[in-house]
């Protein structure tokens, strides 16, 4: 089977991001993305998604090294001063290159 | 007279999560809940509102306008004066503050309906009409001199077209172009079961208050004090305001409510967007943690004796 090397960029954090960081990752080059609703806690306290204000989002996209890193360095300068922002890259393999450039 | 069994259900929610009980409410519940609030509050506005002339409602509407404005500005100079807050705090919590609480205006009306006080049926609109001067002005608070530029456009379309003013300005039309013929049908579902599902809303946010414990012990002393005296100070002036505008002394208590009460929904969401450099951590701890509680439990029955007596 044929795969081909990609990124997997995960984004977890505040709800009130979601429409931003999403347009944010299609300006960027992301084809698709991913949002799930999440609850956690860490450094800046805990988020129950209990109701508005306590929501978090988690934001997948994946795409080449090139444009995963340059949505990276984006929300690292823009959101990750004021906002509670987690974020991640892992390395994944995908079948169809085409959808995921 | 015993207090209202819908607050006795916030209290419920409250002592629960105090005693770190594992009660929790889903939040597509919680959603749908507030969901059905917002359009019954909307809809029971807009039938009444079928009754009276839209053109005598205008001085109102613009007096109410100037109070949200008003209130926000004594906020936010007493935040920074007294406070000595940043100027990204102070703007934030003075917004939440200049808007309102939609759900303090629902226990406010019931608190008036249990004791048989009459007052203007349209005053739904009032909520609608309030919940936006106080965020436009927090934000302009907190940029003017500033570098950053605001998104006036898109911020405006997250605060208008959010659902509370959807569904409140919604209701109302459906409401007033029904009318109290048309509107009948969905009485049992959104006059009937009204109390009912208030009841359930604020177990949720008794749940809710109690979380924010820790962040209040963080707060320090000047913001709990201020998360109190500011709502006495606006109920104040919101019954003289309605006294003026020729309120009742039950739609008075009510403009008292409105005026006294901070949003927990509509502002939280747009501060966060546009002053992130606000912390929210501190403004819910004042809204949610004092000034909410407050307001349902000792504020209402003290805004109505302002309104009697400025009523003489």
């Amino acid at each position: 089977m044929d795969t081909h090397a990609r990124k997997l960029l995960v984004i977890i954090a505040e709800a009130a991001l979601e429409k931003t960081l999403v347009e944010d990752a299609l300006r960027l080059g992301a084809q698709g993305y991913t949002v799930h609703d999440v609850r956690g806690g860490g450094r800046d306290g805990e988020r129950t998604a209990s109701w508005d204000g306590d929501r978090n989002i988690e934001v997948k996209v994946i795409a080449t090294a090139a444009v995963a890193e340059a949505i990276t360095a984006h929300v690292l300068a823009t959101y990750c001063p004021n906002y509670s922002v987690s974020m991640f890259l892992a390395d994944v393999a995908v079948l169809r290159p085409e959808k995921f450039t | 007279m015993l207090p209202d069994p819908v607050v006795l259900f916030f209290l419920l929610g409250l002592a629960a999560r105090l005693a770190r009980s594992d009660l929790r409410i889903p939040e597509p519940l919680y959603e749908a809940l507030s969901l059905y609030l917002l359009i019954a509050i909307g809809l029971k506005g807009g039938v009444e509102l079928a009754r009276h002339p839209l053109g005598a409602l205008a001085p109102q509407v613009a007096g109410i306008v100037a109070l949200g404005v008003v209130t926000t500005l004594l906020a936010f100079a007493a935040l920074r004066g007294l406070g000595r807050l940043a100027r990204a705090d102070a703007s934030s919590i003075a917004g939440h503050y200049g808007s309102v609480s939609v759900v303090t205006f629902a226990v406010a009306v019931s608190w008036l309906a249990a004791r048989g006080i009459a007052h203007e049926s349209y005053m739904a609109v009032f909520v609608a009409v309030l919940e936006v001067p106080g965020i436009v002005v927090g934000i302009a608070l907190a940029r003017t001199g500033g570098s950053a530029r605001v998104a006036w456009g898109k911020l405006a379309h997250e605060v208008l077209l959010g659902r509370g003013i959807v569904l409140l300005v919604g209701g109302l039309a459906i409401g007033w172009v029904a009318g109290p013929e048309g509107a009948k049908p969905l009485q049992p579902m959104f006059g009937d079961l009204f109390k009912g599902v208030l009841a359930f809303f604020l177990l949720e946010m008794g749940i809710v208050v109690g979380r924010q414990a820790g962040d209040l012990r963080r707060a320090g002393f000047f913001l709990p004090a201020f998360a109190i005296a500011a709502p006495l100070a606006f109920g104040l002036l919101g019954a003289w305001a309605a006294h003026r505008l020729g309120f009742s002394p039950g739609g008075a208590t009510i403009v008292a409510t409105l005026a006294a009460s901070a949003s927990y929904i509509a502002a939280p969401t747009a501060m966060r967007i546009a002053i992130p450099e606000a912390s929210p951590a501190l403004s819910l701890a004042a809204v949610l943690g004092v000034t909410f509680p407050f307001n349902i439990t000792i504020g209402i029955p003290l805004y109505h004796r302002m309104a009697v007596a400025l009523a003489g």
